[in-house]
């Protein structure tokens, strides 16, 4: 158990870093409170294995320090720093039974016998695996043997850290949604740190207190799931998570409102004065369920063109063309709610519509 | 639906029939015939049931041969394959040593076999051989022509040149299929570099291992031109091994009967090791399949 803090943490693979692009994780300073549950999110090649390595000390990070509470362990390794980290692909050792697999860690640190074996039936338990201890690990289905790998790091009671490096990637759907529950509970009742890396935001949004949203080898954001959707800082947040993801309409500011292709919205004094003279791309965002969809015009609506209506049982996401442009978004609106079937008007309703320049949040 | 019965459809295996029955039945049972036949020339041929195979069975010659095989077979695998392992794990496993590496260990393996004998010939002799002469100068009176045990030495380490970079390389394919993954488990597990091996490394090569084995006891077990070439199987008889024993009954005095029946006990004692080995190996850590 342990606070793991990254200090100007960062690692390229061709040694010395050269420019910004060198790097697979760029310079990053990080708390992983004790206890907590956290998510990686992103997509592939974006440095979330690369981080969670540096924490296992698989990596030795090319530049900064790793700290466990206030012991620097940036140069310890793996073997020496009590951190359990679970693969993509189940590692099981193909050889010995579910029990001998479950014990490995144990038997290397030099445990006594029995207390192995009380500590190997105990997650054998917690695991659903106590049938199974006799027999040989091999035989048994992918979802035993990922529970096997996990199970290898629970049994250790002194570990700082379990890591996740897509654990449930090869699991089948309907184990995988129980396997998470399982980590969930396990998380509850012994408040281990867990670092779970996924691309996929709902396992993420499902799994974690805290989601850490990475892109390029950077994190871009850190907050509840909550915080992630009402209120993203940068445009790939909400742009990756929700499902349709963040509308993003390209814009520019003259006088006091945003325009584009298509009409034009109110803007804050505020946001007028932080985006002014500033030569970067901006660009509006609204979350498709905010956006309201009326048949009339009234005060600062926007018209658009209904292209597509989809209707996913609980709701319908519709989509809306906008101007000369082309420029497609969504609204997502309820099963019942009266539709206009060619024009529409579109209310921004003005606490939900965001300013992003250079993709960053104007707050 | 239907099932369409249809006994022509035998017609579609008739070429593979042919193919195996001329690539290994008909020669063989030439071999079968032989062996069950006495022959005077000029086309008398007499039927002599299993005497030939009695004759041979009780030969003390060839039990003194079958003998020398099994301890070369035995000294062959019991050196190569550990050897050709512990190589496997030594060799580099990126950069420019790689490829540099892998050439210079398969080199043995692309000489011809006759020229390896000549070469071992060659570097074991006393008077300019490379290793025999450097034996003498500290000496050692070496001398593979005269002494039955240096003979025996000489035969084995040409054998250990000219083959343990095989098992290396089969080793080395298998150790490169292992996913990193497993290694960095094991860091996290807290393994000792034994139990890597004995754990991840050992359970992964099995297959190739295999392989290995079966081709390594094969090949010594039938090996002919090297010690043909370098001893001629001799001193005495201190290296006649089967093949050498057979080829001057077949060749040298065409004893055709007694011969046809030794390749065909020959042959079954190869397959009947071969399949030994087999269901030892792939039964090793089996044991509750279910």
């Amino acid at each position: 158990m342990a606070r793991i803090a990254l200090d100007a943490v960062a690692h390229s693979y061709t040694g010395q870093a050269k420019r910004m692009a060198d790097y697979a994780l760029r310079p990053l300073n990080h708390v992983w409170d004790d206890g907590g549950a956290y998510a990686l999110l992103g997509p592939s090649g974006c440095g979330k294995t690369t981080l969670l390595n540096v924490i296992s000390g698989l990596i030795t990070p090319s530049e900064g320090r790793v700290r466990f509470d206030e012991r620097d362990v940036t140069r310890l390794p793996t073997q020496r720093r009590n951190i359990a980290q679970v693969f993509q692909f189940p590692v099981i050792y193909d050889t010995m039974t579910v029990a001998d697999n479950l014990a490995f860690p144990l038997r290397n640190r030099g445990l006594a016998e029995a207390q192995i074996r009380q500590r190997v039936g105990e997650v054998a338990e917690m695991l659903d695996l106590a049938a199974d201890l006799n027999r040989r690990a091999k035989n048994l289905s992918a979802d035993a043997k990922q529970k096997i790998s996990l199970g290898r790091g629970l049994v250790r009671d002194d570990v700082a850290a379990i890591l996740f490096d897509e654990p449930l990637t090869v699991i089948d759907p309907h184990v995988k949604w129980q396997l998470r529950r399982k980590l969930k509970e396990i998380h509850e009742r012994f408040h281990r740190t867990l670092v779970y890396v996924t691309h996929d935001q709902n396992e993420a949004l499902t799994f974690a207190d805290k989601v850490v949203v990475m892109l390029d080898g950077q994190v871009l954001q850190m907050g509840t799931p909550e915080e992630l959707f009402e209120a993203p800082r940068h445009t790939f947040v909400g742009y990756f998570i929700g499902s349709p993801g963040l509308n993003l309409i390209p814009c520019s500011v003259e006088g006091d409102r945003a325009v584009f292709d298509g009409g034009s919205l109110p803007l804050t004094q505020d946001q007028v004065r932080r985006v002014r003279r500033r030569e970067v791309p901006l660009k509006l965002g609204i979350r498709p369920r905010y956006l309201d969809v009326l048949g009339a015009p009234t005060a600062d609506t926007v018209a658009a063109q209904v292209t597509d209506v989809e209707d996913l049982g609980t709701h319908r996401v519709v989509s809306l063309r906008l101007g000369e442009s082309g420029l497609v978004i969504n609204a997502v609106v309820g099963e019942d709610a009266a539709l206009p079937a060619d024009l529409a008007h579109l209310r921004f309703p003005p606490e939900r519509t965001k300013l992003f320049a250079d993709d960053l949040l104007v707050a | 639906m239907n099932k369409v019965v249809n006994n022509r459809a035998w017609f579609l295996v008739l070429p593979v029939f042919v193919l195996v029955a001329f690539s290994a039945l008909v020669p063989l049972m030439a071999v079968v015939n032989y062996s069950i036949q006495d022959s005077f020339g000029g086309g008398v041929w007499i039927f002599v049931g299993t005497e030939w195979f009695e004759d041979v069975l009780a030969d003390s010659r060839l039990h003194d041969a079958l003998a020398r095989q099994l301890l070369f077979s035995g000294l062959v695998l019991a050196i190569q394959i550990p050897l050709g392992v512990l190589i496997a794990l030594a060799l580099p496993t990126r950069g420019w040593l790689v490829p540099f590496c892998l050439v210079v260990l398969a080199l043995p393996l692309l000489v011809p076999f006759n020229v390896v004998g000549t070469i071992w010939q060659l570097f074991a002799r006393v008077d300019i051989g490379l290793m025999g002469n450097t034996l003498a100068q500290l000496g050692v009176e070496f001398n593979y022509t005269d002494d039955p045990l240096h003979a025996w030495i000489t035969v084995v380490l040409m054998d250990v040149w000219h083959w343990t970079p095989l098992v290396a390389l089969l080793c080395y394919s298998g150790l490169r299929a292992i996913p990193p993954a497993f290694y960095q488990a094991a860091r996290i597990d807290g393994a000792s570099r034994y139990a890597i091996f004995r754990y991840i490394e050992l359970p992964k090569l099995r297959g190739v291992l295999t392989i290995a084995v079966l081709l390594r006891f094969m090949d010594s077990f039938m090996i002919f031109t090297e010690p043909f070439v370098l001893t001629g199987g001799g001193p005495g008889n201190a290296t006649n091994f089967l093949s050498i024993v057979l080829t001057n009954w077949a060749i040298e005095r065409r004893d055709l009967g007694p011969a046809a029946a030794f390749s065909i006990i020959y042959f079954l004692i190869v397959l009947l090791i071969c399949w030994m080995f087999y269901t030892a190996i792939t039964r090793i850590g089996q044991a509750d399949k279910r």
